[in-house]
């Protein structure tokens, strides 16, 4: 939360807010129990994670092609790794416990090389 | 309808950072929606009724809108979306905009079937140029899960709950596409977020439509029904394949089912994974399934036979 409230007289008439998306700042990452982690050498780029994703944390590079999870807003609900077509899941889910303090590189050997 | 690819590459209407439960379809169905919409040739403005999404999505001073976006009460988002509309007409009238600008109004089925559906009759029958997505999550989810007239037969809520007397709900649904269907409106269409390519062409086509339109969709709900939250597509498309939530479009008068599973499940299997029809598997409550099953098979069958008749009005 960045936050100083407003003070009365400077809430728009309507309660109306100025920014719109602004609640992109407000991370909702650390709701998360379980993390994906992804393994770019067998996706296939389907989008089905983009389509299905409630938060919108696939994310997506200029050719429209996924790039990554955005683990600041990701809330690790884990559809994305049950709707993942291929054989064997291009997405895993790990325990953030299990996942603290190492990169996503060794993450992805940890997971995908078994 | 464009590939996946094609549309990822779109700005989002809907940003993340919005509070709903982790697995919650809310945000996916609207991101479908949104991302259906051509933008690039037109606008969309939103009206929202009070519910889930609508707390979770607007809740001062952040918004997850990156669309004009206005919320006003539980009851009137489709009044709310008719003055919106209603002014639009007129600055195009006085040559004060000459943007393409299409409307949506959103709720849940609280704010549909039950508290809205006066002003989405009035707003319907005054014949406003607007989508009307009611994404029906079976019972007032935002307070606690309390049972609406969307609530279907047998579920088990805070306010029908199973015990020794009551065995969850004791009344059907309510079948608000035939009751909407009397409004003689030109589109109406049900729709599952687990079949996208299915809701979008149904969205685009609806946002085509000059005059007021509906669109039904399922909304799993993970907390209200009891399921784990990484199951919420695979019930959905369950409510599909069980022809529980058939998908199907209402083209003036005219039934197009648009998916016609290859082997319809048993209403069980929809049933089982979901808490609040747990009692219904009790011994004893077979008749209670039985009943489920006859309630469901009498709705497709009479849909089947509406879309064989092929008529219209």
């Amino acid at each position: 939360m960045s936050e100083k409230l407003l003070n009365w007289d400077e809430v728009l008439i309507g309660g109306a807010i100025k920014d719109p998306g602004n609640s992109k700042s407000y991370e909702t990452g650390s709701w998360r129990v379980e993390r994906p982690v992804w393994n770019p050498e067998s996706c296939i780029q389907c989008m089905f994670c983009w389509v299905y994703c409630p938060d919108s944390s696939i994310l997506v590079d200029e050719n429209g092609k996924m790039s990554g999870i955005d683990y600041d807003h990701c809330k690790g609900c884990g559809i994305c790794v049950e709707q993942c077509p291929t054989k064997p899941k291009s997405l895993a889910m790990l325990l953030e416990a299990d996942a603290k303090g190492k990169s996503e590189e060794d993450l992805r050997k940890e997971v995908f090389s078994k | 309808m464009a590939l996946l690819n094609e549309l990822a590459k779109k700005k989002e209407g809907l940003v993340n950072g919005h509070r709903l439960c982790p697995g919650c379809t809310h945000s996916v169905i609207m991101r479908q929606v949104l991302a259906a919409a051509d933008t690039d040739k037109y606008d969309i403005v939103v009206a929202a009724a009070t519910g889930c999404f609508e707390v979770s999505s607007g809740l001062y001073p952040y918004t997850s809108w990156n669309i004009p976006w206005i919320h006003n009460a539980f009851e009137n988002a489709a009044s709310t979306i008719s003055g919106v509309e209603a002014m639009y007409r007129l600055w195009k009238k006085k040559g004060r905009t000459d943007k393409d600008v299409r409307f949506i109004a959103l709720a849940s089925d609280g704010g549909t079937y039950d508290i809205g559906l006066q002003a989405l009759s009035g707003a319907i029958e005054r014949g406003h140029r607007f989508l009307y997505i009611c994404n029906d999550n079976n019972a007032y989810q935002n307070t606690g899960n309390q049972r609406s007239s969307a609530t279907p037969f047998g579920a088990s809520t805070t306010t029908s709950p199973n015990g020794t007397v009551l065995q969850g709900k004791s009344q059907p649904k309510k079948d608000i596409m035939s009751v909407l269907e009397g409004h003689h409106m030109q589109y109406l269409a049900q729709a599952s977020p687990s079949n996208w390519r299915d809701l979008m062409n149904k969205v685009k086509k609806a946002l085509d439509v000059d005059g007021p339109t509906y669109l039904n969709v399922i909304e799993p709900c993970t907390t209200g029904w009891g399921f784990p939250q990484n199951k919420s597509i695979e019930i959905a498309q369950l409510a599909v394949d069980t022809c529980v939530w058939p998908l199907y479009e209402i083209e003036e008068g005219k039934v197009k089912i648009n998916y016609k599973p290859k082997n319809k499940l048993p209403v069980e299997e929809y049933l089982k994974p979901q808490k609040r029809f747990a009692h219904l598997f009790k011994k004893g409550n077979e008749h209670l399934i039985e009943e489920f099953q006859k309630q469901t098979d009498r709705h497709w069958e009479w849909l089947l036979k509406r879309e064989e008749s092929g008529v219209s009005y």
